[in-house]
């Protein structure tokens, strides 16, 4: 097929979409930064594309809570363009503020029925504070298609106040059932930890594996001199590459969409 | 006249009814300069209306005019014959970028921010400010709205900058005040220092934009005026570096609406403080970050589209501000009833002055109007046309078809009088403190306790809370080491993804130098800036700085003496090092006057030198944190026995006198060939040393790297006799570094730095051994980095 498409989504708040843009430029897509006005209007159509993408920030300012409003308005707005573009199982990644949204808008953990519902949510760290730092990540056995191959363990970091994937009982033994959990936090203790997420869940992924939501930010590990610990890497030690830990999910979109779609 | 316009009775005022107009109307203008507008009325044969007063002061007042730096100055230093010093910044400041005369400043002092050149496609523009008022009144919305404002500024530059950086230094009273010592109406130095971050957290963090240097200092002087220093890198295409204005370009206003926040923000900063200032909530603007971020996000497309020949920011003074500056060379006319408001019953001059937020005014080509609001519409922006840019040299504000001012342009921006302003310089003497050498032969405990003092102690619990890898190019964070918890000395960025070419930001101030003299404050506080970028691998050549000074009140000649120090160092040093200003802004009047008591209390003098350096690759980047145990550690620079506001003095009650001088040949020989020797590869970590000497730093370099070290203080070079082992390990002597080289590198290394004094101080060891052996031969400090690192830690762990 021709070079798979990525519209990636913007709105007022919205603050990751260049390096996102940037992700996937490297893993080989043709991209467009698209504002969600214009897919409402129907100047920009999302069947157009193959992967959505939406990129982190302070969607309207995080009001009410994170992510909230911008759900609402995908929720409403373009139920049927969503609905349409999950059934012709093409992929959406929602990192940090896109995971709050695909967890409001019920894409994530998703459900049987074909109702938009929410099911989990992203709560407030239990530090009650913003925080920045890298995590160490253990990748988890599921169908994710975008941490195919990937390494067990990742190094990303995170920047959030409200990233504590909490869930009823019953939702969260259906994800671990299902193989839907894609990320965990090494440790269970503060700070690796960074939010007190319950099962130390950092991402997840719906049943089939296309739909991806993490709170850390592979966009931001590209290259090696984003990790926070280059200069002590030696080159003699340490199996260095020059290519971030983030790049591969980007890259095994982009394949999984020439393979796929 | 418009019935909702009043007129200042002034034309038969006496001098006494001229200064009681000018109190309660918080003018802040002074007798002669209302005496000036009373002349130039007279002429007119008319009163003049609120709107052009309001006018006139915000545009006369010392916060947007700088008055002060640009006034005569009388200056005496002790029995000598004053000198005339015909305006600070021209004499001191501006002379001193014209004489370095670098090739890559692009734009220095006449835009919003200071341009220089980045690479083949873009240029770096580089501005920090204070919001200090407000913030002490209302420090969250203080601070947030202060980052907003810098960040406006990169905006307002050329035809405006995507911002890519911000950095952030704040002064506060002593964290552990005890209540009943507040003075009266303040605010106690702890919920300032809340407030103030989590105001530039949720402002910086939700505009996206990486928060990754800073600094935060302690005084109890700091206690009723806190600074807050806000600072914006922004990345601005060279061919959108010029701006100009044309009589007909239509003048819009884009971004928020119009309140009654924020009124007299200009005129009320350029007053004292006193303790019924914090009656005064309406001065403080309310910041809504998301807002300013659709504005970035619509005009810099607009900007890529060429529909604008001008932009500037709506700060201080408002559209007053914005409208007058942008048509000072031309002439405007405004119609305010089309000014898009918040809510109802705004009188005409609080339009025009209100300093609500998150605006910005460009000057638009009537062909491009409609693609303009195209793509405003399209980012859900509100754009207003307000009026015109004329051709007739004056300042014309209409409100429902009524003429409400009717200015000359060249009576607003040049009929301010010029003062001549006293000046003295009085050395202070402090007691002075001997070595301790002779009552105590181990100083773990004085190590200790300086890495707690509050100055020195990590700040990791705020920088935290700031989002320091948006954008996704920080390549040298703020923290840094084998746990990321160590204390960077200044941070790079990589602002064009993809290339290797960087960004260094760093800061120097010291303010505790000025209780021993001022001069000596402001060239400690250059040569701090330039260490930490040279520490991480930049270099003086390709290197600016920016001068932000926060003084007393400059009419009083003691506090304005000091002024004429600190200015006067910055030509000696800057031209020394041949590092240019291309930017700068003046924060005065910060005292806090008891109006019961009579009380007065000025801040120390600071000056906050902020430096910032292109470095070509990334690559050759250095951090501070020990690599490898069996490394040795280099102290690089002279030590000499100045301990004069020093840490150490300080926690043992004692200021002294000789505080660190500057000896710029020396300092720029041992920074030039540091930088060679960093850029070669032959340096595995290095950091300056500051606060605290050789001992703070040996400390934070083991703790951050989690190795031991094991160090001696014979081979110290020293430009003076000092033998004592404490002042010789605490001693905070300028263009001093230490460094950890590789033994195979160690020839090399000794070879390339063979012009500087250089001496061995030890070596990393793989234990957490920290040890230190005196002069004498044995052991004057002995711990373990574990100890330190949590003395270090605890007192600003939350």
């Amino acid at each position: 097929m021709t070079q798979p498409k990525v519209l990636i989504l913007r709105t007022a708040g919205t603050n990751c979409d260049a390096e996102t843009n940037r992700a996937f430029q490297l893993a080989g897509a043709g991209t467009a930064l698209v504002h969600i006005q214009n897919l409402i209007s129907g100047k920009v159509n999302l069947s157009d594309y193959q992967i959505l993408a939406i990129p982190g920030g302070f969607s309207y300012g995080d009001d009410i809570a994170a992510g909230i409003l911008l759900a609402i308005e995908m929720r409403h707005k373009l139920t049927s363009a969503l609905n349409q573009f999950v059934a012709d199982g093409k992929l959406i990644l929602g990192i940090c503020n896109g995971f709050q949204v695909l967890v409001r808008t019920g894409l994530l953990p998703g459900s049987n029925t074909s109702e938009m519902t929410q099911r989990a949510t992203l709560a407030m760290n239990t530090s009650a504070k913003f925080e920045c730092r890298w995590v160490d990540l253990e990748t988890q056995e599921s169908p994710c298609v975008f941490t195919k191959g990937i390494k067990a363990h990742v190094y990303l970091p995170v920047a959030h106040a409200e990233g504590r994937f909490t869930a009823p009982e019953d939702v969260l033994s259906e994800v671990e059932t299902n193989n839907q959990i894609v990320f965990r936090y090494a440790e269970s203790r503060y700070p690796d930890n960074p939010n007190g997420s319950d099962g130390n869940i950092a991402g997840i992924c719906d049943t089939t594996g296309r739909i991806f939501g993490l709170m850390p930010h592979p966009e931001r590990f590209l290259t090696k001199w984003n990790h926070p610990r280059w200069t002590r890497l030696s080159e003699t030690q340490d199996s260095v590459s020059e290519e971030g830990d983030g790049l591969v999910i980007f890259k095994n979109a982009v394949s999984y969409v020439k393979a796929n779609l | 006249m418009s019935n909702k316009v009043n007129e200042f009775e002034i034309l038969n005022a006496d001098d006494a009814e001229l200064m009681r107009i000018s109190r309660e109307g918080t003018l802040s203008l002074n007798l002669d300069e209302m005496k000036a507008i009373q002349t130039h009325f007279g002429t007119l044969g008319r009163n003049p209306t609120d709107v052009e007063i309001e006018t006139i002061a915000q545009t006369w007042s010392e916060h947007c005019v700088h008055k002060t730096f640009k006034s005569i100055i009388l200056y005496s230093e002790g029995e000598e014959e004053p000198e005339q010093i015909d305006g600070l910044f021209p004499t001191y400041i501006q002379q001193a970028t014209e004489e370095i005369a670098k090739p890559w400043c692009v734009s220095v002092f006449s835009d919003n921010a200071g341009i220089i050149e980045f690479d083949e496609t873009f240029n770096l523009v580089f501005k920090v400010e204070t919001h200090n008022h407000p913030s002490a009144i209302e420090p969250y919305g203080g601070a947030g709205t202060g980052i907003g404002g810098v960040i406006r500024d990169s905006l307002g530059t050329g035809l405006g900058a995507k911002p890519i950086l911000n950095t952030d230094v704040f002064c506060f009273g002593m964290p552990d005040t005890p209540y009943a010592q507040l003075p009266k109406g303040t605010l106690h130095p702890k919920r300032v220092f809340k407030g103030v971050v989590a105001g530039v957290r949720d402002y910086g963090n939700r505009m996206g934009i990486p928060t990754a240097n800073g600094a935060i200092l302690f005084d109890t002087r700091y206690t009723a005026n806190p600074l807050v220093f806000c600072g914006n890198v922004g990345l601005i295409p060279r061919n959108r570096c010029d701006k100009s204005v044309e009589p007909g370009d239509l003048v819009v206003a884009i971004g928020g609406q119009t309140g009654r926040d924020g009124i007299h923000g200009a005129t009320f900063s350029s007053a004292e403080l006193d303790d019924t200032s914090e009656n005064l909530g309406s001065v403080v603007q309310i910041g809504n970050p998301i807002m300013e971020k659709k504005i970035v996000d619509a005009l810099l497309q607009a900007r890529d589209h060429n529909l604008y020949r001008s932009i500037t920011d709506c700060g201080a003074g408002g559209f007053s501000s914005a409208v007058g500056e942008m048509g000072e060379h031309v002439g405007a006319e405004v119609h305010l009833e089309r000014v898009s408001l918040k809510y109802e019953g705004l009188a005409p001059w609080e339009i025009w002055l209100s300093e609500a937020q998150e605006r910005m005014v460009i000057a638009v080509p009537p062909e491009n109007i409609d693609e303009l609001m195209e793509i405003c519409e399209a980012e859900v922006v509100e754009a207003t046309v307000l009026g015109t840019f004329t051709d007739t040299h004056r300042l014309q504000v209409f409100y429902e078809g009524a003429i409400v001012a009717d200015l000359e342009m060249e009576f607003l921006h040049n009929g301010l009088p010029k003062p001549i302003k006293q000046a003295v310089w009085t050395p202070p003497q402090h007691p002075d403190m001997a070595s301790r050498d002779k009552e105590t032969q181990n100083y773990t405990e004085d190590l200790k306790q300086l890495l707690a003092s509050p100055n020195i102690a990590s700040k990791e619990s705020v920088i935290r809370q700031y989002d320091h890898g948006v954008q996704g190019g920080v390549v040298i964070n703020p923290l840094v080491g084998a746990k990321n918890d160590g204390p960077s000395d200044a941070c790079v960025v990589t602002p064009v993804i993809g290339s290797r070419k960087g960004v260094i930001v760093a800061n120097g101030i010291n303010p505790k130098y000025s209780d021993v003299d001022p001069y000596l404050s402001a060239a400690a506080a250059i040569d701090e800036a330039l260490r930490n970028i040279v520490a991480v691998g930049g270099t003086l050549e390709k290197t600016a700085l920016l001068d932000n000074f926060c003084w007393g009140n400059p009419d009083k000649p003691d506090r304005l003496g000091e002024l004429v120090r600190a200015a006067k160092a910055c030509y000696d040093i800057a031209t020394a090092y041949g590092t240019p200003f291309i930017s700068g802004k003046d924060s005065l009047y910060n005292e806090y006057s008891d109006t019961t008591t009579g009380e007065q209390r000025a801040i120390p003098s600071t000056l906050l030198i902020s430096a910032i350096c292109v470095m070509p690759d990334i690559q050759r980047a250095v951090t501070m944190d020990v690599k490898t145990p069996g490394n040795f550690i280099y102290v690089v620079g002279n030590t000499y026995a100045e301990l004069g506001g020093s840490h150490y003095f300080g926690i043992h009650g004692f200021i002294g006198n000789k505080a660190p001088a500057i000896r710029a040949d020396e300092g720029k020989l041992t920074m030039e060939r540091l930088s060679s020797a960093i850029n070669t590869g032959l340096v595995r970590s290095c950091h300056d040393c500051s606060e605290g000497g050789i001992g703070v730093a040996a400390a934070e370099m083991a703790f951050a790297g989690g190795y031991g070290m094991s160090l001696n203080l014979n081979d110290i070079p020293t430009g003076d006799e000092i033998t004592a082992d404490d002042y010789l390990l605490f001693s905070e002597s300028n263009s001093r570094f230490l460094v950890e080289i590789e033994p195979q590198h160690q020839r090399a290394y000794e070879n390339h730095m063979s012009s500087v004094p250089i001496g061995y101080l030890g070596t990393v060891i793989d234990t957490s051994e920290f040890v230190i052996k005196g002069t004498a031969g044995h052991l004057i400090v002995e711990t373990s980095i574990d100890v330190l690192k949590s003395a270090w830690q605890t007192p600003l762990h939350s």
